[in-house]
């Protein structure tokens, strides 16, 4: 590589915090990019990643912090902004106009025109099919985009960034979705992409990937940056332990309960493409927490035993019964209960009262000759809410207007009304603020204390530790660890969260 | 299939599949007579000839008569205006049923400038009346544009706010065919070539639209807006903007079809146009233009247009009773959506089995 290195940073951000609500999303995140360069970020889920090339892409407007496109200060108010700029993103759902042709994603809102204005579509297919041509692969650019590949959506992105000209290019886990091959094909374009002298941004759950394609590696947690390191100065371990970086402390007590019987046993479920041969069970007053990468597995693992989601083969049994597949009712009979990770779109009817919320499941049990009052929904509701504090002041308030937390609470209560044996809950504190979530964990504590089992996927790596009596780790949908509490640290999660993707490949 | 012998390995085993991916292996010239041939607008047309052919072997002056001639291409052009402005508008995948409402307003206002303004000039009692249509299209454009509201309900809500406004305002009062000049009236009975005046108007706006969607910038980011909403804003497109274009064309062509209908009928009422607005839509949908957006054309809409009036003038000669012929325009409306997801979802699993061989 003879080309000249330019003095200044292609990109840098310094102290560039954003806040959605009360939700703190970046403390003092920060990163520098330089022309020629393959960048890795690198964190937890939720250390930030996303809302900071977001910030970047235009898509957010940063609140305070200093943000640098090669030593000028910018400000994007929208993605456009960013675009005219030479920035690129990526994202891990490639954006598509299905209706549309290839050549036309490429060029949508910059056709190439003739002297009438008028788009030459000539000129935009024989770009195209130049610029497909350049990255060695083979799309019809005059096919629709409907039917594509993620990968070769990718391609087309990418394809899109070249002839913007970028000089930012930023791949938000890019690989999740790729097969082997596709993988090498897209790390080689990358490579070209360096060479030419562009910036590259590459964020990435896959440490041997990390290792293989990027320079420079800058860690991120809990919204602020932590570290930036040339590749070759660091290590898959000393990543871990930035990327976890803290003691997990005694914020979520979990009082132990005795722990009895098998309530719920899985055994090799699969669904082609999506998990394999997942093989567990969950005894009485046990707290399992499923841990993982977002887009592993889990959510739909738990989809799957409630019976949302088909499966191809296995069994799910409750107490000894096996419960028909894709029957979420057969579940609920078998004594199951299941809180969905977007409380507001799944678990809960935001414009109904509290009330009718909590019983909803129960609501045959209640009806009068098939009538349903509102007396009996309210008579049935009280005690349950009423245990769990939910702070509305009255029953028929609307749910909608509650908090995070308390509307939390409101939908564990309308399943603790069927009185389940089995409690799956996704995600069980995302959204909610640090005082409620303390009392969603004595909550699931108290209630495991009682017998009943818990099976609790989580994002967060503390609330899993904190919580959890047993730790299943999933990776790629696979089940790769099954940890007990005492030698459950955040390395070793990590490490079978990351690491045996290998093994499988 | 001389023409993709480079690649036989592939041509051979699956000759449909190459045809529908591989477009740019195709000579130019079998590329456009494919498209053509194998475009919902195509079959729309046969059913249409088909439609006039069975009429007319049954009643031959059905065609073949100089007043029957003018009527199958009269009669259609205040429909297809409104279906080239609702297809547009469709295709952003909004929709706008406030049409039949402008239209009664403009109509009214039209013969209302006649009367109130003695010796103005038509042309500028035409530009009034598309100018009234554009400021009502943008006011649907704004509310949808910028408070976030479907379409579906502001539209809704317009419709019948502008139909009060001419209620109020006409009353009782009708405009007759007295009260507007000679001249304007000669429009809707002229004709050029054989063809008549207000279907020539039609025709041209429908060519200037159908040519601006196919090669401006603007065109196409319709389409884009229609076809996924959300990647057109992180695409960077103008979305407002071409949300208030679409609104502010369809209201100005539900405009310039109140002028056209006051000259074609000579009377109007605080009713005319009711009801208009679901034909428009109907007429897009049978046309090809999918509900959701981002795929059909304009001339798909102008056929479907055609049709459905073509198809509800046959009907009683073919001697159909008269519930049969409004179920026939339902069935109409019902296969065309059948068919639309029917190819979609054969389209969508040879795309994706095409990608899974190569």
């Amino acid at each position: 590589m003879t080309r000249e290195v330019p003095r200044v940073p292609t990109l840098e951000l310094r102290d560039v915090a954003k806040s959605f609500g009360p939700v703190v999303a970046l403390s003092s995140a920060g990163i520098t990019v330089d022309a020629g360069s393959i960048h890795a970020l690198v964190g937890e889920n939720g250390a930030g990643k996303s809302t900071l090339i977001k910030i970047v892409a235009g898509v957010h407007r940063r609140d305070s912090g200093e943000f640098l496109l090669e030593g000028q200060p910018v400000d994007f108010a929208s993605t456009a902004e960013s675009k005219a700029a030479g920035v690129a993103v990526i994202y891990q759902e490639p954006t598509m106009f299905p209706d549309l042709s290839v050549t036309e994603n490429i060029f949508m809102g910059r056709q190439p025109l003739t002297s009438g204005r008028r788009i030459d579509r000539a000129a935009m297919h024989a770009e195209a099919q130049e610029l497909f041509a350049r990255l060695g692969v083979h799309i019809d650019p005059r096919r629709p985009a409907l039917g594509l590949s993620i990968a070769d959506q990718q391609i087309i992105e990418i394809a899109k960034a070249i002839s913007l000209d970028a000089r930012l290019l930023i791949m938000d886990e890019p690989t999740a979705a790729l097969s082997g091959v596709e993988v090498d094909r897209l790390f080689a374009v990358a490579r070209s992409l360096r060479d030419e002298g562009r910036a590259l941004v590459f964020i990435s759950h896959r440490f041997d990937e990390v290792f293989a394609l990027c320079d420079t590696v800058t860690v991120m947690r809990d919204g602020a940056y932590i570290s930036t390191q040339r590749i070759e100065d660091t290590s898959v371990d000393q990543m871990v332990s930035l990327m976890v970086g803290r003691e997990v402390s005694d914020l979520f007590p979990k009082t132990p309960a005795t722990i009895g019987e098998p309530v719920l046993s899985v055994e090799g479920l699969t669904s082609a493409g999506v998990f394999h041969d997942v093989t567990f069970d969950v005894r009485a007053g046990e707290i399992v927490g499923l841990a993982g990468l977002v887009g592993a597995g889990r959510s739909e693992i738990a989809r799957a035993v409630f019976g949302v989601d088909r499966y191809d083969s296995g069994t799910v049994t409750v107490n000894g019964r096996t419960v028909s597949s894709h029957d979420p009712r057969a579940a609920i009979r078998a004594g199951m209960a299941f809180i969905p990770e977007d409380r507001r779109k799944q678990g809960l009817v935001t414009e109904a009262s509290v009330a009718r919320n909590v019983a909803g499941v129960i609501r045959a049990k209640l009806s009068k000759g098939g009538f349903l009052t509102e007396r009996a929904e309210s008579k049935a509701a009280g005690p349950w809410a009423g245990r769990l504090e939910v702070k509305t002041g009255a029953l028929d308030m609307n749910a909608a207007t509650m908090s995070g937390g308390n509307q939390q609470k409101v939908v564990i209560a309308k399943w603790l009304a069927t009185h389940p044996k089995l409690l799956i809950i996704d995600e069980p504190t995302r959204g909610i603020d640090v005082g409620t979530k303390a009392e969603v964990h004595r909550l699931l504590s108290q209630l495991a204390g009682e017998g009943l089992a818990i099976l609790m996927i989580s994002s967060e790596l503390p609330e899993v530790l904190g919580m959890a009596d047993r730790v299943l780790v999933v990776c790629e949908g696979r089940l790769t660890a099954d940890i007990p509490r005492d030698e459950a640290t955040p390395e070793a999660v990590m490490h079978a969260a990351t690491h045996a993707l290998e093994a499988h490949r | 299939m001389s023409d993709t012998s480079m690649r036989p390995d592939k041509t051979e085993s699956h000759p449909e599949l190459e045809r529908l991916i591989e477009p740019s292996r195709q000579t130019p010239l079998r590329r456009g007579l494919m498209t053509v041939v194998r475009s919902r607008e195509f079959s729309i047309l046969l059913v249409l000839l088909a439609v006039i052919a069975a009429a007319t072997v049954k009643t031959p002056s059905f065609l073949f008569s100089s007043n029957s001639w003018r009527d199958l291409l009269l009669t259609p052009s205040i429909l297809l205006l409104l279906a080239v402005g609702q297809a547009v508008v469709i295709i952003t995948r909004n929709v706008d049923l406030s049409v039949g409402s402008i239209l009664g307003l403009t109509a009214y206002l039209t013969g209302r400038l006649f009367i109130d303004v003695p010796g103005l000039p038509i042309i500028a009692v035409m530009v009034a009346g598309i100018l009234v249509g554009v400021l009502l299209g943008l006011v649907n454009g704004v509310l949808v544009a910028f408070g976030k509201v479907p379409a579906l309900v502001i539209t809704l809500g317009t419709l019948y706010i502008y139909r009060g406004i001419v209620l109020t305002w006409a009353g009782s009062n009708r405009i007759n065919a007295d009260d507007m000049p000679a001249g304007f009236l000669r429009l809707g009975t002229k004709s050029l070539l054989s063809v008549p005046v207000l279907t020539v108007i039609a025709l041209v706006v429908l060519v200037i639209v159908g040519y601006y969607l196919h090669t401006a910038r603007g065109g196409r980011e319709m389409y884009a807006i229609g076809s996924d909403p959300d990647a057109a804003v992180l695409y960077g497109l103008n979305v407002r903007r071409r949300l208030l274009f679409a609104f502010a064309l369809s209201g100005g062509l539900a405009g310039l079809a109140g002028v056209v209908y006051a000259a074609r009928y000579g009377t109007v009422s605080s009713g005319a146009g009711t009801g208009i607005e679901l034909q428009a839509v109907a007429a897009v949908v049978i046309g090809g233009v999918a509900i959701f957006g981002g795929s059909g054309t304009v001339w798909g809409a102008a056929l479907g247009a055609i049709l459905l009036v073509t198809i509800n003038r046959a009907l009683p000669i073919l001697g159909i009773p008269d519930f049969w012929q409004r179920a026939v325009v339902g069935a109409l409306i019902i296969s065309a959506i059948v068919l639309d997801r029917v190819l979609a979802a054969r389209q969508a699993r040879k795309l994706t089995e095409a990608r899974d061989e190569s």
